[in-house]
């Protein structure tokens, strides 16, 4: 019964759901053990911004008892698993690592959240992030940062800095994290794990509160790609809730990330996402894993994509553009922070004098930006061309994908930088997701693994593998397939060799 | 203040100046559920209670297109003679208020549902019915606010208020704004155009069943556009008159607002873009905000929500749902019941056009069923100060009432009290015949009676009566009817009198 007890932390989602099973350990057990590591690490990781205990406790206990009671559960029940604060549960504090949220406790369950409890995963805690996930470093959060378990003085990225954080201090096998520009992928990079932004429209956007409505996607987070597409399967899938959700079958991504065979797939190797600006150690390993792809039968070759040099300034557009009307809703009106209401001020100074306080430098910064690209004489050259500028990036990714099934570069040109490194520079903060940022204009499907540590800082390296809208499962293929021939190679998984906290 | 005069009569503004309207008109449409939520509509719950996270705005929601304001848009867009489009997209129109749970609205912007139709109307003249096609930019669908309330302060608006309520009842409720294109060449019938425009589109989303338009609950809301200028000369700068609420004040707004601007224009002065508040109780507009620098609302397309791409086929099958439309149908009963343009106007202005309808449908004569409602009951109506459909007496109760009529067991005069019954709430036709003892006194014995007793009462009448003076038969027949407190049949009474006498009339 206790034969894995002392390390079930340690243990993928796939080992201790069979575990779970097969009644060598039970739900509880399982939770408890890893309240009991966010006790212990969380102070200096700071990944969760509200810890659950009682109800994760609670949660367990039900499914040990339905599972005594003979009941057949799903692959993933009593999983635990940390939720972004980015997607509401109902009665649970969602702050979005904003002051301006700060005490608000949403009355419904996101459809993430609902999936995630039709499965019988036990959800943890909310994790921190980026205020409304704008940055790249999870030091824009309210809350103070998340640190790097591989290095406490280094970003975890972002925005879902705290959700990689958990799953890399073995806080949490599995987490959801959201992904709008890369702060999905970029997060499982910095901190050695797996993390998959799914098809625009593959998962319900219902209950995630918008940074940019028409890139925002929410995926999974874990150790390995197999419990990565457990989660996935998990949790996608049409939403009437949703109308950008997908109505059409999910791609078999559980089944891919077993075949994991790729021998004859083409495999295509961006051209303009890598050389100059990358970390020397980057592309390295990048280059390294790319001859392993080879030696696995596949079938690498070079793709070019020439409109993705304005990737980066449509974005930084079209989000901003979008974030200024989303994020308007907080006004001090009906929830959240209220300021400056003393009976006096009319209702225009209060809604002011709210955001003023309750937004962070970023929060601003994006809102004024966006406020302008979308204003009377200025729509068609700013929001209007980033438009186009995204219908030629989807036309690249296009052509790119008559040439080859998956298309592969690296997460991120460095390793995780120092914190407060970068947090005055914003357009060096930006430049962070210069890889990540066309897939999700286009809204295709991407994945980032690891693929070693850079030999200059030790730190890790991830690829990116990019498929074509609702083809996830290309994604599992190579991705296990990768992963299995560098585990083999070094004997465990990457994660293994992060420091002891 | 300028000394000089703030109006101009109308007679001389428009002898002096040529006026353009413009007419938006947003109404609430008659689904079930909300805009984009399933949340009821009805009117009147208590604050609050028809809200769920989506059209309170809450962080994470997200909005789903209901099928059925679509389809009702697409209808009055067919019945406006517009075009439908293949495919357009809602819009976010951003600007902070609180009674927006959003602080946008979903609206369009750009590329509206329906565009480019045109809609017939017709105004009384005094030479005669005068037709005016008015010609429609475009309907499109959008989602209502929520409701504000002020307390304290004397304006009953925001600014110096005390505290103001929010009801998010109303937000997220559907709406269909109707935009028609400058309305020039009226002149004088300028207030009488706009008028008889908004009726005909209320009779129109009544005929189609897509909303109700009750207009006292705030549910058709008009912002009238007007401008001058001179004879020959480009059109005038325009001011917004917004939230007029009534036909009356539809007609009103457009006359005031012509006599003001003449007499800015006349002085030298200069009409300010600017919108303005109508008040029903003087009949007159202050100025709201100045729109000389125009609000920005930042519209872009609405990412929450996919294009709505309407297939030809669908539009055509709405096509054929339409109903009759209220113009063709007025051609059309004024040939079957032949009568006169003026008795047919008549009916029609005075709201009695689809309660006659109803009537006649009911099996009543149509000379009845006009009689009942241009008579008895526009009176009541008249004096209770409401509108004629508002009457609590059903078509169906008048056909009862006209059938007891008929069969002799009540005469006009009980029938009228039968319908101060009715009114009063004192039941059903049958309820109040029996309760008020109304039904005709047809035992000939009794009858009898009061006729013997009146010829005794009145010795020489009766004397007359014999002798052939058939005209003095009235006041026995008066004293009978009173006898019998009206519940007589008089015409029965003066046969059974003659026969009595023994005289033939």
């Amino acid at each position: 019964m206790t034969t894995m007890e002392g390390d079930l932390t340690r243990q993928s989602a796939t080992v201790l759901a069979d575990a779970m099973a097969q009644g060598e350990v039970s739900a509880e057990e399982v939770t408890r053990a890893h309240l009991d590591r966010i006790s212990e690490v969380d102070g200096d990781v700071h990944a969760f911004l509200h810890v659950l205990s009682d109800e994760a406790v609670e949660v367990a206990r039900g499914v040990d008892r339905r599972r005594a009671a003979g009941e057949r559960l799903g692959p993933l029940a009593g999983v635990p698993l940390a939720l972004k604060d980015v997607l509401t549960m109902s009665g649970v504090p969602t702050t979005c690592g904003s002051r301006v949220l700060e005490g608000w406790r949403p009355p419904y369950d996101s459809t993430v959240v609902e999936r995630l409890r039709a499965a019988d995963v036990v959800i943890l805690g909310k994790t921190n992030m980026d205020e409304f996930a704008m940055g790249s470093s999870t030091e824009h959060s309210a809350y103070g940062p998340t640190r790097n378990p591989w290095d406490l003085e280094r970003i975890p990225g972002g925005s879902g800095g705290g959700s990689s954080a958990a799953i890399a201090a073995f806080e949490a096998p599995l987490a959801i994290g959201t992904d709008t520009g890369g702060s999905i992928r970029q997060p499982a990079a910095v901190t050695g794990t797996v993390g998959v932004k799914p098809t625009y429209g593959g998962v319900s956007r219902y209950g995630l509160v918008a940074l940019a409505s028409s890139l925002d996607q929410a995926g999974p987070c874990a150790r390995t790609v197999m419990d990565a597409a457990l989660l996935h399967a998990a949790i996608a899938g049409h939403d009437p809730r949703d109308s950008t959700s997908i109505d059409a079958p999910v791609p078999d991504v559980v089944a891919a990330a077993r075949k994991a065979d790729i021998r004859g797939v083409r495999i295509g190797l961006i051209k303009e996402l890598g050389g100059e600006g990358y970390q020397a150690g980057v592309s390295q390993r990048f280059d390294e894993a790319v001859e392993v792809l080879t030696d696995l039968g596949a079938e690498v070759v070079e793709v070019s994509c020439p409109n993705f040099e304005y990737a980066l300034a449509a974005y930084y557009l079209i989000l901003p553009s979008e974030a200024s009307s989303n994020l308007a809703r907080f006004d001090g009106m009906r929830y959240g922070l209220r300021v400056g209401d003393d009976g006096d001020r009319s209702v225009e100074q209060v809604m002011a004098l709210t955001r003023e306080a309750g937004f962070g430098a970023e929060v601003k910064r994006r809102i004024m930006i966006g406020t302008y690209a979308l204003s009377s004489g200025y729509y068609d050259a700013y929001y209007g061309q980033a438009q186009k500028v995204r219908t030629l990036i989807t036309r690249d990714f296009a052509a790119a994908f008559e040439q080859a099934d998956v298309l592969i570069s690296p997460t991120a040109p460095t390793t995780a930088f120092k914190i407060g490194e970068k947090v005055d520079d914003p357009l060096a903060m930006y430049l962070n997701d210069v890889a990540t940022i066309p897939v999700n204009l286009a809204g295709n499907a991407a994945m980032s693994l690891p693929v070693g540590l850079a030999p200059e800082d030790g730190l890790p390296v991830g690829m990116q593998v990019i498929a074509p809208a609702m083809a996830d499962d290309r994604l599992y293929l190579v991705g296990a397939a990768l992963e299995r021939a560098l585990v083999d190679r070094w004997g465990h998984l990457l994660i293994e060799e992060a420091p002891d906290l | 203040m300028t000394t000089t005069a703030e109006t101009m009569p109308y007679a001389e503004a428009i002898a002096a100046f040529e006026p353009v309207l413009g007419l938006e008109t947003h109404v609430e449409l008659g689904t079930a559920s909300k805009m984009f939520c399933s949340c009821p509509t009805a009117f009147g719950a208590d604050p609050n209670t028809q809200v769920c996270p989506v059209c309170l705005g809450l962080p994470g929601s997200m909005p789903v297109v209901n099928r059925m304001g679509v389809e009702s848009t697409i209808r009055m867009g067919l019945a406006l003679n517009c075009s439908i489009a293949e495919w357009c997209r809602f819009a976010r129109k951003n600007y902070f208020y609180p009674d927006m749970p959003k602080d946008y609205q979903i609206s369009q912007y750009d590329e509206p549902l329906c565009f480019d139709g045109w809609l017939d109307v017709t105004v009384e003249t005094d030479d005669g019915p005068r037709a005016f096609r008015v010609e429609i930019e475009r309907v499109h669908m959008e989602e209502d606010t929520g409701k504000l309330t002020h307390a304290g302060g004397a304006t009953g608006r925001i600014h110096g208020a005390d505290y103001s309520l929010v009801d998010y009842n109303r937000a997220g409720i559907p709406l269909i704004e109707i935009v028609t294109k400058p309305i020039v060449g009226t002149g004088e019938l300028a207030p009488l155009v706009a008028r008889a425009y908004v009726t005909e589109l209320r009779d129109l989303m009544r005929s189609l069943g897509v909303s109700d338009v009750r207009m006292e609950e705030g549910s058709l809301r008009c912002d009238v556009n007007v401008s001058l200028n001179r004879a020959g000369d480009d059109w005038g700068t325009r001011s917004e008159t917004k939230n007029v609420n009534s036909l009356r004040s539809v007609e009103r707004a457009v006359r005031s607002e012509i006599e003001r601007q003449a007499a800015v224009l006349s002085s030298g002065g200069r009409v300010i873009q600017e919108t303005r508040h109508f008040h029903e109780d003087t009949g007159r507009s202050t100025p709201g905000r100045s729109k000389e620098q125009a609000e920005d609302y930042r519209y872009f397309p609405e990412p929450d929500l996919v294009p709505v791409a309407p297939s030809r086929e669908w539009v055509e099958e709405l096509r054929g749902t339409l109903p009759e439309l209220p113009s063709a149908k007025r051609a059309r009963l004024r040939a079957e019941w032949g009568i006169s343009d003026h008795d047919f106007q008549t009916l029609v202005n005075g709201g009695a056009l689809e309660l006659v309808e109803a009537t006649i449908a009911e099996g009543v004569d149509p000379a009845a069923a006009r009689k009942w409602w241009t008579g008895e009951l526009a009176r009541i109506a008249n004096d209770r100060e409401i509108e004629l459909a508002d009457v609590p007496v059903s078509p169906g109760q008048i056909k009862h009432i006209q059938r007891l009529i008929e069969d002799g067991s009540l005469t006009d005069k009980l029938a009228r009290q039968v319908i101060e019954g009715i009114i009063a709430g004192e039941g059903d036709v049958d309820d109040v015949v029996a309760g008020r003892g109304l039904a005709v006194v047809s035992d000939d014995s009794a009858l009898l009676a009061a006729i013997d007793q009146a010829l005794v009462d009145q010795p020489d009448v009766a004397e007359k009566i014999r002798g052939g003076k058939v005209q003095a038969a009235g006041a026995i027949v008066g004293a009978v009817m009173k006898a019998t407190r009206g519940q007589a049949d008089a015409a029965k009474v003066r046969a059974l009198l003659f026969e009595r006498l023994g005289v033939s009339e």
